[in-house]
C-alpha cells in the first residue's frame, strides 16, 4: 500500500485503487462557491443583507472577510477591529490591510478601557482569564454592533480549533454563521491563498494574540500540519488511535488529540436542559434553525 | 404523446432544480407555480420537481405538520394549473393509518397517477429519515402518457435492486427526485457529484432507459443541496445539465427510438435471466433468513 505522510495519505477511489490524496489541497473553486453561498443563503434567508465579523489581521478572521464581501458585496459587510493595548501593532496593520483590499466597511472598538476597568477588581486573573474575557467582550461588541447593522455576526473558527477546543466558549467560539467550520487550519491556509489574501497574514505564525507573543503552536505544543493530520485520520477517515499509529504518528501525540477532542465536547454543544416535561427544548423539539425561513 | 401509429414518439422532459422553503408549503407552491410557467413555454410534457419539493427537506418534528394525504386538493389543484404537461412532485404523504411517507407524486390532467413512497431511508451519518417517515413496501413501473416510468427518491438509487426492478417491470425512463447533500472538496469535482453522475450513467447503461436525476438547490442549516440535474440517455450521453449550485430549469428530449436503438445495439435488456435472479435470490433468503422464511 502506498502511504505518504508529508501532507497526504492513501485515500481508495471508486474502482478500489489506492491513490494519494492530499488533505491539504481542497478544491479551492469549490469550496469558495459553497462558502459564498452558504453565506448569502443564511444571511438572505432571515431577511438580512448585511454580515458584521471581527478582524484581527490572523488569517481566518481575513479569509472570512474575502468570502462575506464575494458573497454580500463590499459594501454589507462591516470588519470591526477591536484591539486591546497589548494587541500587536502588526496585527491591526494587518486587519486594516484586509479591509483596504477587500473594500469592505470597517470599525475599530478599542477594549482596553472595559478590560481594565473589570481586571481593576481581579487584579490576580490569569493570562487564560484575562485572554477569556477579551475574547467576550469582542463578542458582546460584535452582536451589539451586529443588532445596529441589522446584521449576522460570522464566526471565524475552522475545524482544527472546534475540533481541539481552542478556543473561548461564548467567546470567538460564539456566532450566527461559522463558513470556516468545516475546513482544518491547513485548508484555510491554502483557501487564503486562493482568495488573494496578503501573504505575510499567510505565512505568520498563528495566534490568538491575547497576550504579547502567544503562538497557537507554542501553546498547544504541536504544529497544525501535524495535528490537521490525525484529526483528519480520526475524525474524517473514522482510523482507529492503532491505525493512525501506522501513519507515523507517535501514541502519545494521538492521545493527546483523543484527550483534546473528548475534553472540549462541552464547547461544542449548547447548554444542557435538564429534562422534566413530555417535551423538551434540546431534547425531543426538533426543529431545524431555518424552520420556516 | 401519442404516437404516430404504433411508434412512440419523443417528448420533452423538464427538471425543476428549485430551493424549496423548510416547512413553507405556501411559499413552495408558488414556487412550483412559477417552474411550471415556465416550463410550459419551453414546451415541457413532463416536470420533475426534486425530493420533498413541497416541504423542505430536514424537517424533523414539522413532519407531521406538513404531511399530506395523496388525495390533498392541492396536488390535483397543481396538476391542474399544469394543464396538459405531466407534473412530478415530493410531499409528505400522510396515510390513513397516520403514517407518514416521503412520497413522489405522478400528476397528469388533474389527478394523480402514481405515488411512490421512499422505500429506503437513510438513517446515519447526518441522516436521520426513519426516525420520522415510514417505509414504502413497493418498487413497480406504471403506465402514463408518456410512456412506462419509473420513480425512485433519492436512497432508493442507492441500492441497485430498485432501478433494476423498475427497468424488469417495463420502465423507460427512470425518475430520481433528489435532495441530495453536496460533501466532499478534495477532488476535481464534488464527491457527491461524481457519485450521483457514476449511478445515472450506470443505470442508464445497463438498463437501457432514460434516467432523470432531479436534485434540489438551496441551504438548510448549513447542508448544501449541490442541484447539478441531468438527464442521461441508454447510451449513458447527458442530453442535459443544470448547473450547480443555482436554481435552474433544463429541459431534454426524451426519445423511445433512442431507446429502442440502445437495446438493439446491446440487448442486456432482452438478454436478463429473471429466473436465475428469482432461483438465487430464494436460496440467498433462506441462507440469511433460515428454512422457515
Amino acid at each position: 500500500m502506498n502511504r505518504s505522510l508529508s501532507g497526504g495519505i492513501v485515500w481508495y477511489d471508486r474502482q478500489g485503487r489506492s491513490k494519494l490524496v492530499d488533505q491539504f489541497h481542497i478544491n479551492t473553486d469549490l469550496v469558495i462557491t459553497i462558502l459564498t453561498s452558504f453565506i448569502r443563503a443564511e444571511v438572505q434567508k432571515v431577511g438580512f443583507q448585511r454580515a458584521v465579523l471581527g478582524l484581527s489581521g490572523g488569517v481566518d478572521s481575513s479569509v472570512v472577510a474575502y468570502l462575506a464581501a464575494r458573497a454580500l458585496g463590499p459594501g454589507n459587510v462591516l470588519g470591526v477591529l477591536m484591539p486591546y493595548r497589548t494587541s500587536s501593532p502588526q496585527s491591526v496593520a494587518d486587519a486594516g490591510e484586509v479591509v483596504r483590499r477587500t473594500g469592505i466597511r470597517h470599525r475599530t472598538v478599542d477594549i482596553s478601557p472595559q478590560i481594565d476597568a473589570y481586571f481593576a477588581g481581579e487584579p490576580d486573573a490569569s493570562n487564560l482569564r484575562r485572554g477569556n474575557k477579551m475574547a467576550r467582550e469582542r463578542m458582546s461588541v460584535l452582536y451589539d454592533l451586529s443588532m445596529a447593522e441589522k446584521a449576522l455576526v460570522l464566526g471565524t473558527s475552522n475545524k482544527t480549533e472546534l475540533l481541539l477546543g481552542y478556543g473561548t466558549q461564548f467567546g470567538d467560539l460564539a456566532s450566527a454563521l461559522n463558513p470556516l467550520g468545516d475546513l482544518y487550519k491547513t485548508q484555510v491556509w491554502q483557501l487564503a491563498k486562493a482568495l488573494g489574501v496578503p501573504p505575510q497574514i499567510i505565512e505568520k505564525p498563528p495566534s490568538a494574540d491575547l497576550w504579547p507573543d502567544q503562538s497557537d503552536e507554542g501553546e498547544l505544543g504541536f504544529s497544525y500540519r501535524d495535528v490537521d493530520q490525525v484529526l483528519f485520520l480520526l475524525v474524517d477517515c473514522r482510523l482507529t488511535p492503532e491505525q493512525v499509529q501506522e501513519w507515523g504518528f507517535a501514541p502519545e501525540f494521538i492521545a493527546r488529540v483523543q484527550h483534546l477532542v473528548r475534553i472540549s465536547q462541552y464547547k461544542r454543544r449548547l447548554p444542557l436542559i435538564a429534562k422534566i416535561s413530555q417535551r423538551s427544548v434540546g431534547h425531543d423539539f426538533r426543529y431545524l434553525r431555518d424552520w420556516g425561513a | 404523446m401519442t404516437g404516430v401509429g404504433d411508434r412512440p414518439q419523443a417528448w420533452r422532459i423538464g427538471l425543476a432544480q428549485i430551493a424549496p422553503a423548510l416547512g413553507d408549503v405556501d411559499r413552495n407552491v408558488a414556487l412550483h407555480l412559477r417552474f411550471v410557467e415556465q416550463a410550459r413555454s419551453a414546451g415541457v410534457d413532463l416536470l420533475i420537481f426534486p425530493e420533498l419539493s413541497l416541504t423542505g427537506y430536514n424537517l424533523q418534528d414539522l413532519t407531521a405538520e406538513v404531511a399530506m394525504p395523496a388525495s390533498a386538493p392541492l396536488l390535483r389543484k397543481l396538476s391542474q394549473a399544469a394543464g396538459p404537461m405531466d407534473v412530478v412532485v415530493g410531499f409528505v404523504e400522510e396515510d390513513r393509518d397516520f403514517r407518514f411517507y416521503n412520497s413522489a407524486a405522478y400528476l397528469s390532467g388533474g389527478s394523480v397517477v402514481y405515488c411512490h413512497r421512499k422505500a429506503y431511508l437513510p438513517t446515519y451519518g447526518m441522516f436521520d429519515e426513519a426516525r420520522y417517515f415510514a417505509a414504502g413496501q413497493r418498487v413497480a413501473a406504471f403506465e402514463t402518457r408518456l410512456g412506462p416510468m419509473g420513480l425512485m427518491i433519492c436512497e432508493d438509487a442507492w441500492h441497485a435492486s430498485v432501478p433494476w426492478l423498475l427497468a424488469q417491470d417495463g420502465a423507460q425512463t427512470l425518475i430520481i427526485l433528489s435532495s441530495g447533500p453536496g460533501r466532499g472538496v478534495l477532488g476535481p469535482s464534488l464527491g457527491s457529484a461524481e457519485t450521483w453522475y457514476l449511478l445515472n450513467r450506470a443505470y442508464a447503461h445497463l438498463f437501457g432507459v432514460y434516467v432523470a436525476y432531479c436534485n434540489r438547490y438551496g441551504f438548510e442549516d448549513g447542508v448544501n443541496f449541490w442541484g447539478g440535474s441531468e438527464v442521461v440517455d441508454p447510451f449513458a450521453a447527458v442530453v442535459a445539465q443544470a448547473d450547480q449550485f443555482s436554481e435552474d430549469l433544463v429541459v431534454a428530449e426524451v426519445d423511445p427510438q433512442v431507446v429502442r436503438r440502445s437495446r438493439t445495439i446491446t440487448p442486456l435488456h432482452r438478454d436478463e435471466r429473471l429466473e436465475i435472479a428469482w432461483n438465487e435470490l430464494m436460496r440467498i433468503r433462506r441462507r440469511v433468513w433460515g428454512e422457515q422464511a
